[in-house]
């Protein structure tokens, strides 16, 4: 019988050591060992993006990634994006533009748009689109997941011109 | 869902790698990206006893030219390529190929080597490869072997790595002369794999006449398909109409599609037709800028 390997993995800035099997995904990392049930899982197939992490400040599918292999990385979920009980501007134009209904999809989707706006601060609706190409929703029709992403690329810019 | 239990070893670096993949034999597997086998080992198709990550090797990650090749490092990601500036200007066939494979998310871990070792014809890299005439670098116990992608595919999920190789390299001959290619692939919704694709690269001569034509299919047969009746009518002929349309037919008749989900076996020999007449037309005009 193979071992347990001893891994640690910064999330949201938070170690988390853990000694796991090889096979445990990143994804039951995530959300059994560190509790942190933002993430979430849809089709387990590697389809949907709705387990999507940053790994690094790269979005990966957590569910089509070994925790073991992220030893030693940083990952970014849903619950990091707030700050000090302030909503990021993400969770606020999601909020105000209702860029979600039954919200299955919509940690992915965040995770997905803050590798975005990290990278390219201004995208245009083309931009937006092929970024969220990964990500399934199955209620919103994508529309309003594009303003809510244009409102927030909005009040980050903004704010860091001011 | 789980996947059955296995060894994980992390080598750092490369001739670790590869006495620890002879000492495994059979029984050991590679995971470089994951993008294909993690999910294979999920639904149990593939239970490897051993899997021995390479994402730690250093220096294994670069795209370079040198000595006359454009050198893809094989653990280089989907995601380097569709930003290299290098690729985009020089090589936009390879660019084209990245864009359309799967997602965001997937070409952040997915390597170029991972896609040709995987040896699926329904992956997009082996058509682009096979049309550029690349060369594999494999990496054993007695060091490097070169392999020419036209014996890299011998027969569905087999290339023509030896168990205890690692595919290290790919390298793509410049050209002096005048040459542009195009990728164009047809798929249900982004991110599927192709219901047919078709990559083309074009040599020119001074006259426009065609110096060297190379010719991919993808997922029309058990392998990859390099359609080499087209890619032989068309050495040293002008690219007319005439000349697109045969060239088009024969490649269409080189691919061997079944029917499936994603459409049937006729339809798809018409796709690849279509798209080999579009494919041309878009490489010769990047040849000629
Ligand atoms: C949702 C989804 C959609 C996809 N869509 C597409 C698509 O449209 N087009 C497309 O082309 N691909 C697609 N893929 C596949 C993806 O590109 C894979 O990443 C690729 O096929 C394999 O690369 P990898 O680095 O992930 O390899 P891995 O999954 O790590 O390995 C695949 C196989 O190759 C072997 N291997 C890997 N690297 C090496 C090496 N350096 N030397 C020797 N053997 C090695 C492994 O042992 C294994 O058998 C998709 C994947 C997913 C999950
Ligand atoms: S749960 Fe990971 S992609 Fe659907
Ligand atoms: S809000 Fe329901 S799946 Fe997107």
């Amino acid at each position: 019988m193979p071992g347990t390997h001893q891994v640690s993995i910064r999330i949201n800035g938070v170690e988390v050591k853990a000694d796991v099997e090889p096979r445990l995904l990143l994804v039951h990392f995530i959300r059994e060992t560190a509790g942190l049930t933002g993430t979430h899982i849809g089709c387990d197939t590697s389809s949907c993006g709705a387990c999507t992490v940053l790994l690094n400040g790269r979005p990966i599918k957590s569910c089509t990634a070994f925790a073991v292999q992220a030893d030693g990385a940083e990952v970014s979920t849903v619950e990091g994006l707030n700050r000090d009980g302030q909503m990021h501007p993400i969770q606020e134009g999601f909020h105000q533009e209702h860029g979600l209904q039954c919200g299955f999809c919509t940690p992915g989707m965040m995770m997905s748009a803050r590798a975005l706006l990290d990278k390219n601060p201004k995208p245009d609706e083309q931009e937006i689109r092929w970024a969220i190409a990964g990500n399934l929703c199955r209620c919103t029709g994508y529309q309003n997941i594009v303003n809510a992403i244009q409102y927030a690329s909005k009040k980050m810019t903004e704010g860091a011109a001011a | 869902m789980v996947p059955a239990s296995f060894e994980y070893l992390r080598p750092s670096t490369l001739s670790e790698a590869v006495s620890l993949l002879s000492e495994k034999g059979d029984e050991a597997k590679i995971i470089s990206g994951g993008q294909s086998l993690i999910p294979m080992m999920k639904f149990r198709l593939s239970r490897p006893a051993c899997l021995i990550d390479i994402n730690r090797i250093p220096n294994l990650e670069y795209i370079k030219e040198e000595d006359g090749y454009l050198k893809i490092g094989g653990l280089t990601r989907e995601a380097e390529l569709e930003s290299s500036h290098l690729v985009r200007s020089k090589f936009p066939i390879l660019h084209d190929t990245s864009f359309v494979i799967a997602d965001a998310q997937v070409r952040n871990l997915a390597t170029v080597g991972g896609n040709l070792a995987h040896g699926d014809p329904a992956n997009d890299h082996p058509a682009t490869m096979l049309a550029l005439n690349a060369e594999i670098v494999a990496t054993g116990p007695q060091g490097e072997r070169v392999i020419p992608i036209h014996e890299f595919f011998v027969s569905i999920f087999t290339t023509a790595l030896r168990p205890d190789e690692i595919l290290t390299e790919i390298r793509i001959p410049s050209r002096n002369s005048r040459n542009g290619g195009a990728y164009l692939k047809v798929e249900r919704k982004v991110g599927d794999y192709a219901t047919a694709g078709v990559a083309v690269q074009l040599s020119l001569q001074d006259r426009d006449q065609i110096e060297r034509a190379g010719i991919g299919l993808t997922n029309v047969g058990p392998t990859p398909i390099k359609a080499n009746r087209a890619e032989a009518f068309l050495q040293g002929k002008m690219l007319d109409d005439e000349n697109m349309d045969q060239a088009a037919r024969l490649a269409s008749e080189e691919a061997q599609p079944n029917s499936d989900l994603r459409g049937p076996a006729e339809y798809k020999t018409a796709l690849v037709k279509e798209l080999t007449r579009r494919a041309l037309r878009r490489a010769l005009e990047r040849a000629r800028q």
